[in-house]
């Protein structure tokens, strides 16, 4: 069990994401960084979908109820428990009764903190991710008690190890994401592609889960900037009519009414994520639906075979 | 004509203005689609004109999950008569937060009576549902109705607010931010996670007005 003594910012549960409800306007909702997410559930030794603590553009602080197994993922944060501070993407023992501190620092946004044996959260139309908008699943306040299910697993066994995510993914305060041509590509002139793909965007101060609207360069639409409504999905890059790009993220609506110039690629998703605003340099690169699905694959393999033992003792705080 | 939008979704488009015919037709795939399942493909997203089909990329390809939908779109058949599901949705036509049920009257040169009996005077399909969970995009609405939406829309409109924009009418399922004219409340509850059916409605029912005291 983890009492919860501090939090600040956007603090939610997550799991994979609430599948089968877009239709009735219910966006998908799951974590904003997919790859740190999952990693963080097998450094735990959980299933990759289960629900871990999401903490986004804010801090927070846990005690330990027992004895347990935490790792911390992400970017843009330090995890500090009793004296030490442990670099992200590693697995440790916390006594019962320390805390854990999940401390926001600089290069990135979203942390998830994921326990050995899941959290035990009520699923809410077939999901535990938090979707705030929607008032659907579990928020997390000072003071709560947040219930924990038993790992199959030694905690010997899952404390002290790492996950050498950059071998996997290079997270970038400048980085170059892969897109897949949108539907309404001939919404746009030559110049507006090219603009696009050729100019540099940073993100604007007003992002949060459901979008990112990114500032540079205007991209000029042919003709309307209007669109009969549509479905869309996370990366979704629409152009409204200031030519302001808006990637649509894990809580975006599911449905929008502006052309969609391009989409983000699931591989590079997490990269767009962590993101800073005002501090990212971002840049757009063209490439097919079957080379961004065979990357999504590689780094989907690299969770399942990552996670490495390493035996340095100060992981394994007493 | 279906094409890809991104790694994970693919987009059936049927046609490219607001009509019913088309959407029917959206409503009738999206229902062939959904009875016919197929591993891999994740769920479907039926709007006015298009039909998304969102799958899983670590299962299927994109030409794998187009042939599977081309072959099903052999089975929509135009002449066959669905019957839409039909509900009845009672209104206090007035009785909306900060109502403009009066002003909208006023800008149409008609009485609050006439906006009441015109709104509630036919059926309507819903054409999508979309914006917060369980909100209703519907239509289409007399043209002595068509309204834009507000310019500055409010930072809170009730759960229940029956509204109008455009060519469309909706209701708002949740407390939340919107820019469409409200007119009416409705004491049904269109959204409860806790129910079987989480949903009041689904794309493609017809819906009628009632006025109430």
């Amino acid at each position: 069990m983890l009492e919860v003594l501090d939090v600040s910012g956007l603090v939610t549960f997550q799991d994979a994401g609430r599948r089968g409800w877009q239709k009735f306007g219910v966006p998908v909702s799951g974590p904003m960084d997919w790859f740190a997410h999952h990693a963080a559930n097998a450094l735990t030794g959980n299933p990759l979908d289960a629900a871990v603590i999401e903490i986004g553009l804010g801090e927070a602080i846990f005690r330990a109820r027992r004895d347990c197994v935490v790792a911390v993922t992400g970017a843009g944060y330090e995890v500090g428990t009793y004296v030490w501070t442990f670099p992200l993407w590693t697995s440790f023992h916390v006594r019962a009764g320390l805390n854990v501190h999940v401390k926001k620092i600089t290069g990135g946004n979203w942390a998830y903190l994921a326990i050995a044996g899941g959290f035990d959260v009520e699923s809410v139309l077939g999901s535990r991710s938090t979707y705030i908008r929607g008032a659907l699943g579990d928020s997390i306040r000072i003071g709560d008690s947040l219930q924990t299910g038993k790992s199959a697993r030694d905690f010997d066994k899952l404390a002290a190890r790492t996950f050498p995510v950059e071998k996997y993914i290079t997270y970038s305060q400048s980085p170059v994401l892969e897109v897949v041509a949108g539907p309404q590509k001939e919404c746009f002139s030559d110049d507006g592609i090219q603009t696009f793909l050729n100019s540099e965007y940073t993100l604007s101060t007003s992002f949060d889960r459901m979008g990112y609207r990114l500032e540079g360069s205007p991209i000029a639409h042919l003709s309307s900037a209007d669109l009969i409504s549509e479905g869309m999905t996370t990366g979704s890059v629409q152009i409204p009519a200031n030519g302001q790009p808006i990637v649509m993220m894990a809580d975006g609506p599911t449905t929008g009414g502006y052309p969609k110039i391009a989409n983000v690629t699931h591989a590079n998703l997490p990269l767009l994520a962590q993101c800073e605003a005002g501090v990212s340099r971002i840049r757009f690169r063209e490439t097919t639906v079957e080379s961004a699905q065979a990357k999504y694959r590689e780094s989907f393999k690299g969770l399942q075979t990552g996670v490495m033992s390493e035996d340095y003792e100060n992981l394994d705080v007493w | 004509m279906i094409k890809p939008l991104g790694d994970s979704a693919l987009l059936i488009q049927l046609g490219e203005e607001i009509d019913i015919t088309i959407n029917q037709r959206v409503h009738a795939l999206n229902a062939i689609l959904q009875a016919a399942s197929f591993h891999g493909i994740l769920e479907t997203v039926p709007a006015y004109c298009t039909l998304l089909v969102h799958y899983d990329p670590l299962t299927l390809t994109f030409d794998q999950a187009a042939r599977w939908v081309r072959g099903q779109m052999e089975w929509v058949d135009d002449s066959a008569h669905r019957t839409p599901r039909r509900l009845e949705v009672p209104v206090r036509y007035g009785d909306a937060s900060g109502s403009d049920l009066e002003a909208v009257a006023a800008s149409k040169g008609i009485s609050a009576a006439d906006i009441i009996r015109l709104h509630s005077g036919r059926a309507y399909t819903v054409y999508m549902m979309g914006f917060t969970p369980g909100f209703p995009y519907m239509g289409t609405l007399d043209e002595r109705l068509v309204m834009p939406r507000l310019e500055t829309p409010r930072t809170l409109v009730k759960a229940g607010t029956v509204a109008i924009a455009g060519s469309q009418t909706g209701i708002y399922p949740l407390d939340s931010p919107g820019g469409w004219h409200t007119i009416g409340w409705t004491p049904l509850k269109l959204f409860d996670p806790a129910s079987e059916s989480p949903f009041l409605f689904a794309p493609g029912d017809e819906v009628k007005f009632i006025p109430i005291e």
